[in-house]
């Protein structure tokens, strides 16, 4: 017994496969925040007046407010005029085609495994590709645009449609939300906007890569989803940043918002560098990600793989507004190393007859901490509200931990919620079981893990599900001898 | 194929196995029997590799090899396969999935190219008939929630899927219904060849009347202290284990 479980602690070399760094000259603004550095990415963007003060009176907001520390998660204190907050690849004329797309930068999105054209074409993915801040290449953009459904980057969005991002952007996800959620508010320089008409169902997955390349640049996207009545959308944003020494903040807003009887499905695989296995290194992962069922019937449903970032802060919520709406949050947090993971949702029912689903999976190794922290508020007058939660944790060896923070508010007692919680470890005689039949440890590892997370892997679209499970396996790597 | 020479073993210090010597040649067919915690499937686990039972003493030599030697995933790569007489849960994980994995990587080691989805489910098809089994059983998470019987009919399929040079079962038996020890049994014949040797452990003769073995062994206290052919299972079963205390104290 001492054997094995010993040797669970020891190999631990997994390697960041996608530690490169492209040399793309960069346009960019000096370090540190004022409201000059404010005025100047406005200004890089060619914004509207309305814009620019939205994001001065976010940042006054922000000046006022403290980081929360109310995570269960240790890092050293974010130095935010260290940072600089725009940086573009510089790219001089407007691009028309995917041909003309700066070869360099087509290389790194081709190590990323991310082909712009044929591939995804044929499988039907449509990308809106983030490198930086800037958003260089959206495909797909005529045919979806026939069916009146818009897809491009946030900045286009806001030349292009003004009225639609001004009606709804900060309505889910007030400036004034919180600490990051400010900060972002006031210096987001892309991100994704989709728009999906009155019953209009988005004929395939949309997908935004998002990647951090240049050192000491903090990444602030702002992705904005809008379901009219009786449409359906399927959003996948995937993740991964370069090797680098100093932490890089990343400090994203996701808000969603579905009509009557419409329904989004927001996936998300992250693998942002994690740090190596000293801890030293790796992403500040501070995220806030909101939906609104602001309609009867609608639904929400947020698909989560997490295996990077040194730190990772992130409770993608919905809030039930509609009657008969419907919230879900699956999620599988992965951490190896030093990593650091406070994960978890918010339900916020507030119409009649919403049900929620919550179904968690935390996975630790090393030295690592994996938090669940849930939220599932029932209003008074939401009656009949539905609320299933599982936690599962899952550890591999002895050092690491799982926690699991469970809130529940309830003001309205025909309200139901349900909460299960289970706390295993990989069994030495699961994998002696495995190695009997030809299986080594690693791979026994990943069989394990993947099993113990299926239930959200199966969330997934087809296409991702096989990388996302591959990441778990990369992420595992060598934690288990 | 396989020689094992006064092997020592034990856990925590304390010794369980306390000099076997057994030999085993292609083609043949041996019985282990022995009173509950004799040490039959602390023997099981050594061959198979098991690293929480530690090796005091001896040598085991399989198809020319130091078996000791090799990782636990490298002696089922030689052929080794161990069916458990606990076989463990694996949530989530469906046995077609477990195979598929277990027979690729087993062909990786000897040097085959992998099996494709055809080629795969075409084999999952044949052994399935050849051991009668449901493929509802295959598609559920590996024996979770599995009945005992149905337990050691999936230890019997993966069996047949990995066609292993010597197969080695542990009690594979006990749960099983008549019918089922009778497919089982029919399973174990139809890999059995010139090749191919078996070591079954088992508390009753029953089975031994489906898998005719050539050797019978009694273990007993970490030895064999007693070895013949298919007519001691007989005697044992009339006469049970009481004589071996009384050859023992003797002794
Ligand atoms: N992990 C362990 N820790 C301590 N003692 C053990 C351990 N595993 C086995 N033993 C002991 O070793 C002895 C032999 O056990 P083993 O399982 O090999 O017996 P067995 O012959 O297979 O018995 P049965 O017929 O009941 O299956 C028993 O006394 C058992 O308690
Ligand atoms: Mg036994």
């Amino acid at each position: 017994m001492n054997d094995g479980l010993s040797t669970i602690e020891q190999q631990i070399t997994s390697d960041y496969k996608y530690g490169f760094t492209s040399d793309l000259e960069a346009d960019q603004a000096p370090k540190g925040l004022n409201e000059d550095i404010i005025r100047f990415i406005s200004g890089k963007k060619n914004e509207p007046e309305w814009m620019l003060e939205w994001r001065l009176k976010a940042y006054r907001h922000w000046l006022k407010m403290e980081v929360p520390e109310w995570a269960n998660i240790k890092y050293p204190p974010v130095d935010f005029q260290d940072i600089i907050y725009y940086s573009a690849p510089k790219q001089t004329k407007k691009l028309n085609s995917l041909d003309e797309i700066d070869p360099e930068l087509r290389r790194t999105f081709e190590k990323l495994g991310i082909s712009l054209d044929e591939q995804k074409r044929l499988s039907g993915v449509a990308v809106d590709a983030v490198i930086d801040s800037v958003s260089v290449a959206t495909t797909f953009r005529e045919q979806l645009g026939e069916l009146g459904i818009i897809f491009c980057s946030m900045s286009e969005a806001i030349q292009e449609h003004p009225e639609l991002v001004k009606k709804y952007i900060g309505s889910v996800v007030p400036m004034t939300d919180n600490f990051y959620s400010a900060l972002n508010s006031a210096v987001f320089t892309d991100g994704s906007f989709c728009y999906i008409p009155k019953g209009v169902r988005c004929p395939m997955e949309l997908s935004t890569y998002f990647r951090i390349n240049a050192q000491n640049t903090g990444q602030f996207e702002r992705t904005l989803i809008v379901a009219e009545e009786g449409s359906y959308v399927s959003y996948l944003e995937g993740c991964t940043a370069p090797m680098r020494d100093e932490n890089q903040l990343h400090a994203a807003v996701v808000e969603l918002i579905a009509m009557d009887h419409a329904e989004i499905k927001y996936s998300t695989v992250q693998n942002w560098y994690p740090g190596d296995k000293e801890g030293k290194g790796g992403i500040y992962n501070f995220v806030t990600k909101r939906g609104i069922c602001a309609g009867v019937h609608s639904k929400i449903s947020w698909t989560q793989v997490e295996t990077g970032s040194a730190v990772t802060w992130k409770y993608p919520s919905c809030i039930l507004k509609g009657d008969h709406s419907v919230g879900e949050f699956y999620s599988v947090a992965v951490t190896n190393h030093h990593q650091q993971a406070d994960t978890g949702t918010k339900m916020i029912h507030l119409g009649k007859n919403t049900r929620s689903r919550i179904v968690s999976k935390g996975i630790s190794a090393g030295v690592s901490h994996n938090s669940y922290r849930g939220l599932v508020s029932v209003a008074k007058n939401a009656t009949n509200a539905r609320n299933f939660s599982q936690c599962d944790s899952l550890l591999l060896g002895d050092r690491c931990g799982a926690h699991t923070f469970p809130y529940i508010e309830v003001k309205n007692n025909t309200a139901q919620v349900e909460h299960e919680a289970t706390t295993s470890k990989i069994g030495e005689d699961q994998i002696f079981y495995c190695n009997q039949r030809g299986i080594d440890t690693e791979t026994a590892v990943a069989l394990i893990v993947n099993g113990f997370a299926k239930e959200v892997m199966n969330q997934l679209p087809m296409e991702f599900a096989v990388e996302a499970q591959k990441l778990l396996a990369i992420t595992l790597e060598g934690s288990v001898g | 194929m396989l020689q094992i020479k006064d092997l020592h073993a034990g856990i925590e210090g304390k010794e369980i196995l306390k000099g076997i010597n057994l030999t085993i040649r292609p083609g043949e067919v041996h019985a282990i029997m022995g009173p509950n915690g004799s040490g039959k499937s602390t023997l099981a686990s050594v061959l198979a590799g098991r690293s929480d039972y530690e090796v005091t003493g001896g040598s085991v030599e399989f198809l020319g090899k130091d078996l000791l030697d090799l990782a636990p995933e490298a002696r089922a790569g030689e052929g080794l396969f161990l069916a458990f007489q606990y076989p463990v849960e694996i949530p989530g994980l469906s046995t077609i999935n477990f195979m598929k994995t277990a027979v690729n990587e087993v062909r990786k080691y000897r040097g085959q190219d992998a099996l494709d989805a055809a080629e795969f489910l075409k084999l999952m098809k044949e052994k399935m008939s050849l051991v009668n089994i449901d493929k509802n059983l295959l598609t559920r998470s590996l024996n979770e929630g599995f009945s005992g019987g149905e337990k050691k009919r999936n230890e019997v399929f993966q069996m047949a899927m990995l066609e292993p040079k010597l197969a080695i079962l542990d009690e594979t038996d006990s749960g099983l219904d008549i019918d089922a020890i009778r497919i089982a049994a029919a399973g174990v014949n139809a890999i059995r060849s010139k090749e191919n040797a078996t070591l079954v452990i088992t508390h009753y003769q029953r089975l031994l009347d489906y898998i005719v073995p050539d050797f019978v062994h009694v273990l007993y206290n970490g030895r064999i202290v007693k070895s013949g052919g298919k007519e001691l299972a007989l005697e044992l079963e009339e006469t049970g284990y009481s004589f071996l205390k009384n050859e023992m104290n003797i002794a």
